[in-house]
Formats: C-alpha cells, sequence, structure tokens
C-alpha cells in the first residue's frame, strides 16, 4: 500500500514540475490534485505528504491539509535570516488575543479579527499594505459571556472563491473574496445553550468542516458539515451519545478492544449524561485526500466533577477518523478516558508518510495535552508510540498492546480532595496552538509549556445567581523551573532531539518551519525568534509590541520576495493574564492560571497588530 | 498618587457636594443579568431588581444597569472593567470582588411534589437511592453544585438527571426547567438553590414541597450561603454606603425575598 502510494506520489511530483507547478489548478485548497502525495526539497524519499504544502500562498489554516505548517520557501534562511527586518505593520482595531494566522494569496492578506469577527482584507501591492475592504459580521454580543477563555478566533479558510469563517456567536460566514460580500451566513450553534465558533473551520472538496467549542458549558461535541456553495448543514456528527448520533457504523473500526463496543457514547455515562458530555471540537482538523478521511481530536468531557460521571465518558479526549463526505467514524481512540483533569485532545494532528519502525508508514503524529507525543497508524488507530516531552506524572507511559496509559491514582482529582503536583497542568504540555513539522528534518516542534498544579480545598463560587463550589487550582513552573520551550521532536526515533528553554511563560505561539530550515515562533512577552530547524541555535529576534499567541505564516509578495507575518496580541487563556481586568494578586483568578502567568503584565499588555517581516 | 493629589480630589468632591443639587448624584450602577429569573431581568422583575430600586432610592441615587449574562468573567467584564459599581446578589466569601455584609442567608433545597410524600431532607434518606433526582449539573471552570459531591461520594450517580445552571437563554425563566421536571413527573426530587426553588415552586399547578437542607454530612458540603452585595476591591466609599443601608433596611430586603418565595435561614 506504502510503497504503491509512493511510486504514485514520485509520478505526479514530476508531472507537476513537468507541467509548470501544481499551485492554483483549482480555488479549492489541494483541488484539482486529487489524492497525491507530494515529496518536498530535502527531504528524504521515503518522506511523502498527504497533499501539497505552502509554496508561495497561504490558503488554509495550516498551510496545508496534513497540518504542518511548513512552507517550500527558502529565501529567507539560516544564512541571512539575520537580516529580516519589519517591512510593515497595521492594527485589526481590537486589542484581544490574536490567536490563528491570515491567510495570503492573489496579493492580498485576509485577517480575521477577535470578537467582533471583522474580516479585513489588505492590498499587498499598495506600499505598506492598502485596506481594501473591511466586512463586519457583528455578531450577537451575547457570545462573549458565554465564550470561556477570551473572544479568540483560530482564524478562515480559502475556497470557491470564499473567505469562511467562524463568528463567536457560533455562526459559519462565507464572504466573497474579491468583494468582501457575505455570500452566505448559517447559524450551526446555539449561544443560548452555551455553544461558541473559536475554531478554524477548513474546506474539503466542496464542504465545510467546522467544530463547536463550549465544552465548560456542558454542550455537546460535534463536527458539522456545510455546503461550501450555500451553507446548507449537510451533517452533523456528534462526540457523545448513540452511535446513530457519532456516525459509527459498519465501517467503523477501533483498533482496541477498549474502544468497540455498541453506543459507548451513551454506556460510557451514568444515565443521561452524555448530553451534558462536553467533547467539543475546537482545535484544528486535518484531511488525507488519499482516504478521504478527516482527523480531529475532541476536548475534555462535561460536567467538572469526575466523581459524578464514572466510566470512560467516550467519546471525550479522543481522536476521531472520519470520512469526508459522509461524516461516518472509520475509527477513533480515546487518549484518556475519565478525564479528571482537564487534558483536552484538540490539538493538531499531523498527517505524514515516512519510515518509522523499520517500514513505511501512514502517521498521525499528535503532541498531546497530557505531556505525551501519540504516533499512530492513521489508516488503523494503532497507537505505535507514546513518549512525553515535557515533565509527566499522571501517568508512567502507554501500554501499545491495549492502547491505555498507565495512571498513578493518586494524581488523579476528586473535588474537595487535595491532589498536589500533577504535571501538566490543566492547560496540559501544550494548549491548541499548533506545531510544525519539517520534511527535510523529520523533526516535530512543539509550542511546549511546563507547569503543574495543586488540586486544593473549594471555595464558594456563583454562577447564574447560584453559590457553587469550585476548586482551587493553582498552576506554577514545573520540574527544571522554566516554564515554555519550544521542543524539537524527532518523530522517527520517538525522543527530544533539542529544546529551547522560555523560563519565563509557556510558549503559546505556533510555529512555522521553512525549507529556509529557520523555525519561526513567538513568546508571550512579544519575542518574535528564528531558529535553525536542525539545532535550535537562536539566529534572529525582534520585540513585537505586544505578546504573541498567534500562527507565523510566510508567503511570496506581489514582488516575489518571501515575507514572514504574525499576528502581536497577548490573550487566550493563559494570555488573558495580561489585560488589566484580571487581578495577577489571585493566584487562583482565570482559572488558575494566573499563578503560572503572575508576571505577565510586567512584560506585555494588549495588542492588534500584524507584522510583515522580509530580508 | 501623591498626598496632594489626593488633598486636591478632596477639595473637589467637597466642592461638587457643596454646590450640586441632590438630582446632580452620580448614578448607581448596577452589573445585572438580563434574563435571570427570580434574581433579575431588564424589566426590572426580579428581587434583586426590587432591592437595588430600595437602595438608590436610599441613597438619593438615579439607577442605572449594565446588562450582561451571569456567565465566565461577568465580574471582569462588569464590576471590574469599572462598567457598573455593584453586584446586588454574591455570595459574602466571594474572591473577584469586595462583599458588603450579608443581607440574607438561604439554603439549597430538596424539592418535591407534596401528592408524593416523600419528605426528602437528608442526602442520607435510603429512598433517595430509588428516586430520579435532578440537579444543576454543569457550571464553568471547576465548579459544582454542592449536591454533586453529595452525591457522587454516596455513589448515586446513574439516577441523576443534569441540568444546566444556564439553561435555554433564547426564553425568560431559562432556570425554571428544573422545577417544572418535578412537577410534571419527569423527575422525582430536585436539588436547587433556595431562591430558585421557592420562586418556581410558587408557579406550579401542582403543589410542590420545598425543604431546605440543613447541614451537609461532610465538611466538604455547604448547603446554606450568606449572601451579600458585591463591589470592586478599591470601592471603600460604596462598601460603607451599602453597608449602612443594608443595617437600616436589611429588615425590608428580606420582605421583598419572602415574597419571591424566598426561603430564608
Amino acid at each position: 500500500m506504502s510503497t504503491r502510494s509512493s511510486v504514485t506520489g514520485v509520478a505526479l511530483a514530476l508531472l507537476c514540475v513537468l507541467a509548470g507547478g501544481c499551485k492554483r489548478k483549482s480555488d479549492l485548497p489541494g483541488g484539482g490534485l486529487g489524492p497525491v502525495h507530494s515529496s518536498v526539497p530535502g527531504a528524504p524519499p521515503t518522506m511523502h505528504l498527504v497533499s501539497e504544502v505552502s509554496t508561495g500562498e497561504w490558503r488554509m489554516p495550516a498551510g496545508d491539509y496534513g497540518n504542518l505548517r511548513y512552507s517550500t520557501l527558502d529565501t529567507i534562511k539560516t544564512t541571512n535570516v539575520m537580516n529580516l527586518h519589519v517591512v510593515t505593520t497595521f492594527s485589526t482595531g481590537v486589542p484581544h488575543g490574536h490567536e490563528g494566522q491570515p491567510l495570503v494569496f492573489g496579493n492580498t492578506m485576509y485577517v480575521v479579527t477577535p470578537f467582533p469577527n471583522n474580516l479585513i482584507a489588505v492590498d499587498l501591492t499598495k506600499p505598506g499594505g492598502a485596506i481594501k475592504w473591511i466586512y463586519e459580521p457583528h455578531p450577537d454580543r451575547r457570545a462573549v459571556g458565554i465564550a470561556c477563555c477570551d473572544v479568540v478566533n483560530r482564524g478562515p479558510s480559502f475556497g470557491d472563491g470564499k473567505i469562511v469563517y467562524s463568528l463567536l456567536d457560533a455562526t459559519v460566514v462565507a464572504v466573497d473574496s474579491e468583494t468582501g460580500k457575505e455570500a452566505w451566513r448559517t447559524r450551526v450553534g446555539d449561544i443560548n445553550k452555551g455553544e461558541t465558533f473559536t475554531a478554524a473551520p477548513i474546506i474539503v472538496k466542496d464542504r465545510v468542516l467546522v467544530g463547536n467549542s463550549g465544552g465548560e458549558l456542558g454542550v455537546r461535541g460535534y463536527v458539522a458539515a456545510l455546503e461550501l456553495k450555500t451553507g446548507k448543514e449537510l451533517w452533523r456528527a456528534f462526540n457523545t451519545g448513540p452511535d446513530a448520533d457519532v456516525k459509527i457504523g459498519s465501517g467503523f473500526h477501533a483498533f482496541y478492544a477498549k474502544d468497540q463496543g455498541k453506543d459507548l457514547g451513551v454506556t460510557s455515562w451514568p444515565s443521561e449524561q452524555w448530553k451534558l458530555g462536553g467533547s467539543t471540537v475546537w482545535g484544528w482538523i486535518s484531511y488525507d485526500p488519499a482516504t478521504n478521511l478527516f482527523f480531529y481530536g475532541t476536548g475534555n468531557p462535561g460536567v467538572w466533577n469526575p466523581d459524578l460521571r464514572p466510566g470512560d465518558n467516550k467519546w471525550s479526549s479522543a481522536i476521531f477518523a472520519r470520512d469526508a463526505d459522509t461524516g461516518e467514524a472509520r475509527w477513533a481512540y480515546q487518549v484518556t478516558a475519565h478525564d479528571s483533569w482537564d487534558y483536552d485532545e484538540i490539538m493538531e494532528n499531523v498527517l505524514v508518510d515516512m519510515e518509522y519502525g523499520g517500514r513505511l508508514r501512514k502517521l498521525l503524529v499528535h503532541p498531546g495535552r497530557t505531556g505525551f507525543v501519540y504516533v499512530l497508524d492513521r489508516e488503523t488507530g494503532e497507537l505505535l508510540s507514546a513518549d512525553t516531552y515535557e515533565p509527566t506524572n499522571w501517568a508512567s507511559g502507554y501500554d501499545l498492546k491495549t492502547g491505555k496509559p498507565n495512571e498513578d491514582p493518586a494524581k488523579h482529582t476528586h473535588f474537595g480532595s487535595v491532589t498536589q503536583g500533577i504535571c501538566p497542568s490543566s492547560t496540559g504540555a501544550k494548549d491548541v496552538i499548533p506545531s510544525a513539522f519539517s520534511p527535510r528534518t523529520g523533526l516535530l516542534y512543539i509550542p511546549a509549556h511546563n507547569t503543574c498544579m495543586d488540586y486544593e480545598g473549594i471555595e464558594a463560587n456563583y454562577i447564574a445567581g447560584t453559590p457553587y463550589l469550585g476548586a482551587d487550582v493553582k498552576m506554577y513552573p514545573g520540574p527544571g523551573g522554566y516554564q515554555g520551550e519550544l521542543v524539537a521532536w524527532d518523530v522517527a526515533h520517538n525522543r527530544k532531539a533539542w529544546g529551547v528553554k522560555e523560563d519565563k511563560f509557556p510558549v503559546y505561539s505556533g510555529v512555522l518551519a521553512t525549507g529556509g530550515d529557520v523555525v519561526f515562533y513567538g513568546t508571550m512577552d512579544g519575542w518574535f525568534k528564528a531558529v535553525d530547524s536542525r539545532t535550535g541555535t537562536e539566529l534572529w529576534k525582534f520585540h513585537v509590541a505586544s505578546g504573541i499567541v498567534a500562527n507565523p505564516i510566510t508567503y511570496l509578495g506581489p514582488d516575489g520576495k518571501q515575507y514572514v507575518a504574525v499576528y502581536s496580541g497577548i490573550g487566550g487563556w493563559m494570555g488573558a493574564v495580561a489585560f488589566p481586568e484580571i487581578s495577577a494578586d489571585d493566584p487562583y483568578a482565570a482559572l488558575g492560571v494566573v499563578g503560572a502567568m503572575k508576571d505577565i503584565k510586567k512584560y506585555t499588555a494588549a495588542g492588534s497588530t500584524v507584522y510583515v517581516f522580509g530580508l | 498618587m501623591s498626598s496632594a493629589c489626593r488633598s486636591l480630589g478632596c477639595l473637589l468632591a467637597i466642592w461638587v457636594v457643596c454646590v450640586s443639587a441632590p438630582a446632580a448624584q452620580s448614578p448607581l450602577r448596577v452589573c445585572a443579568d438580563p434574563n435571570n429569573m427570580p434574581f433579575s431581568n431588564e424589566r426590572g422583575e426580579g428581587f434583586e431588581n426590587r432591592i437595588a430600586t430600595l437602595v438608590a432610592r436610599d441613597l438619593h441615587r438615579p439607577l442605572e444597569y449594565f446588562w450582561l449574562p451571569q456567565r465566565r468573567g461577568f465580574v471582569r467584564n462588569s464590576l471590574n472593567a469599572r462598567r457598573c459599581d455593584v453586584v446586588i446578589g454574591v455570595p459574602a466569601q466571594y474572591g473577584p470582588l469586595q462583599p458588603t455584609r450579608s443581607y440574607y442567608r438561604s439554603a439549597y433545597a430538596f424539592v418535591t411534589r407534596r401528592d408524593r410524600r416523600l419528605r426528602i431532607d437528608s442526602f442520607d434518606a435510603p429512598e433517595l437511592a430509588g428516586l430520579t433526582i435532578g440537579i444543576q449539573v454543569t457550571g464553568d471552570d471547576y465548579n459544582n453544585p454542592p449536591a454533586a459531591q453529595e452525591l457522587a461520594s454516596r455513589h448515586m450517580v446513574q439516577n441523576v438527571r443534569g441540568f444546566t445552571i444556564y439553561g435555554d437563554y433564547s426564553r425568560p425563566d431559562p432556570q425554571r426547567d428544573i422545577v417544572d421536571a418535578v412537577a410534571a413527573g419527569r423527575i422525582d426530587v430536585a436539588v436547587v438553590w433556595g431562591p430558585l426553588a421557592g420562586y418556581y415552586a410558587q408557579r406550579q399547578s401542582t403543589p410542590l414541597d420545598v425543604r431546605p437542607i440543613t447541614a451537609g454530612s461532610s465538611a466538604l458540603s455547604r448547603f446554606t450561603f450568606d449572601i451579600a452585595m458585591g463591589v470592586r476591591r478599591d470601592d471603600t466609599m460604596l462598601k460603607a454606603a451599602l453597608d449602612d443601608v443594608i443595617t437600616r433596611r436589611g429588615n425590608e430586603m428580606r420582605r421583598i425575598l419572602r415574597a419571591y418565595g424566598v426561603p430564608l435561614r
């Protein structure tokens, strides 16, 4: 299977070269190419990708379907990146957490702001970049009070001449990329039931795939497919409930016994609690055109008291493979059953075909919130390895025969009892902020955290007029004292190749890897950095106005030169501590993260700037 | 801020007091949920609206509202963002703000249909294991209603039905469903915060029995809460003014609460 695919890949790659490049074959990202595996200059011949990676434009959230966040551009390289300088900056006008990334194609940059989710089109041919138009969707203001963790947006996608993205009020909009006119607007979720949308949709063929947020409020997680042309909802696949709702049918083959059985989305919960079961989809979706499967991870289970939901609580904290046409599940792998730490597993799933364990394998690589990097066979859902990339003590490892973690019962949390020194903390060894993979180095560059937490006692809280009891959760730097690290993970050998430690704060910015062997990332205290993709040696850095929680991209400008762009605007769950209204003297505020973030106000403040760098 | 500045501030304040008529008093800006009966709504029908009116009149200040759903970040985005100055009802121990003196104490209650004659008043009641129990089970962050822990520690989870504390916010009375479910027989017993239990029990055609929970069986469970008003941590002036109103007019406040069926402890 693998051999045949790789031969096809090489043949088609050659065809692309002869035909003068495979870019812009159609308006659909990856469209026109069909099921093809692309090779990348400088990558081992055994390394194949599921779709063409970015070569000059940035048309989808991660740059490609495999979620590599890799561009072949190599004008900016290790030997000249020290000459990088600011080419232009502009403000989005919304000083909140700028997660996500812009799109760039057709000499235009498209930026989605945090709530109120304006879409700004910037003409890159004009000096400094001139605003072509701004689309203002005016989402429902009530969504602001419902969103859990700042009012972020993780970016748009492009297809069929439309920019498609989520609004915080659980709506998806499509906007004509030329005129800025709204093409359609579909209310998918219901903010009245606690749903918000923050994730970036992806476009696969003639449809938009998008997931919901709001697991804190007891919503049921799902992925919905909308028709790209009209916005009409085609189907919805839930992550809790009966098999019919979860779209588990005869084509479903979970690899492990623990994930097999009828209606596990019901039977692994007490009574009817799956109805409030969380398991939302607020992270990233990847797609393999060869098998027409898309992959995503689910959030933590609903109801914050784990003692109240004995059972595995499926399909929370799981990875799904689903058919992109029908939504039918092919396999699922639950990463942690019965989560008691808030370890969502909505992280990116990086798809790559490469030599692994002595043979060519179709891999799905998932750097988990749990502190483990999971390597799965993406055709079967078999766990090939799980190794830690940051200090982790809730489990000592995974049994590859059963797919289950070897958990330390002493690190389970129980409401009202004290559990100290749980590593990683609830924010995980990484959060939603995505890693990058370079086919040239075989390294996955993970933006990592090193925080632990104490889960103590109880305190009175107050929700919608009613007193509640909340756990005191205090987070603090983990072993070694550093809080963040850019980890270069050698996928083939299941080990850390190197790491760049960031002492002060978690690395909460996405990563970009390039053909120039440069890796870009940012820090919460506002440094935008370039390091050597093979050694981690720092090559360049620049201090931006506000901390970075966004994902850098690279593209060719109208002048044919390579540029690198990133948002500067601290915020999000951890970064929101930088906002003046959150008290840094209360270690339990902002869901405990203040303990880890208390110094952030000394280093940065809210911002809203797009930076573009060039040589 | 230097002391010179502060003195100047005092002088100005005195000047304002001397020359301005009472009508020019700055408004009492209340942070409130626009759709959260029986506490508050946009039409001023909740008991917190009534108490806010009483306080504003007493202080001779016009009443203004800043409306925001009481979700995660409510205090951060309203009171602490200085869009308003007081939250009318908060637990008397509540970190993000400075509580005033408490003006009432209520308790979670067991709600049952009177015709069932269940008379549940403790989580140790043996018949509880055979009943379907409703609780408002969701909450943001790590929060739980106190009943969640009592039930979980007794391994009573299969017979628990979860309701969301937020309800369906598109309708009036979003929190009403759990009490309606008792009246309609969809659940046998609900464990509900006193003000909700009392208010919605009054509004059923089927008589309901509301029994406040006197004590939990473990140190972890608290079912009785003192409720105060809340101001910003640095707003000692307003706290003092509100403490004074509560001292003088607490009885009137409790009269309002009784009219809404709030069980007072």
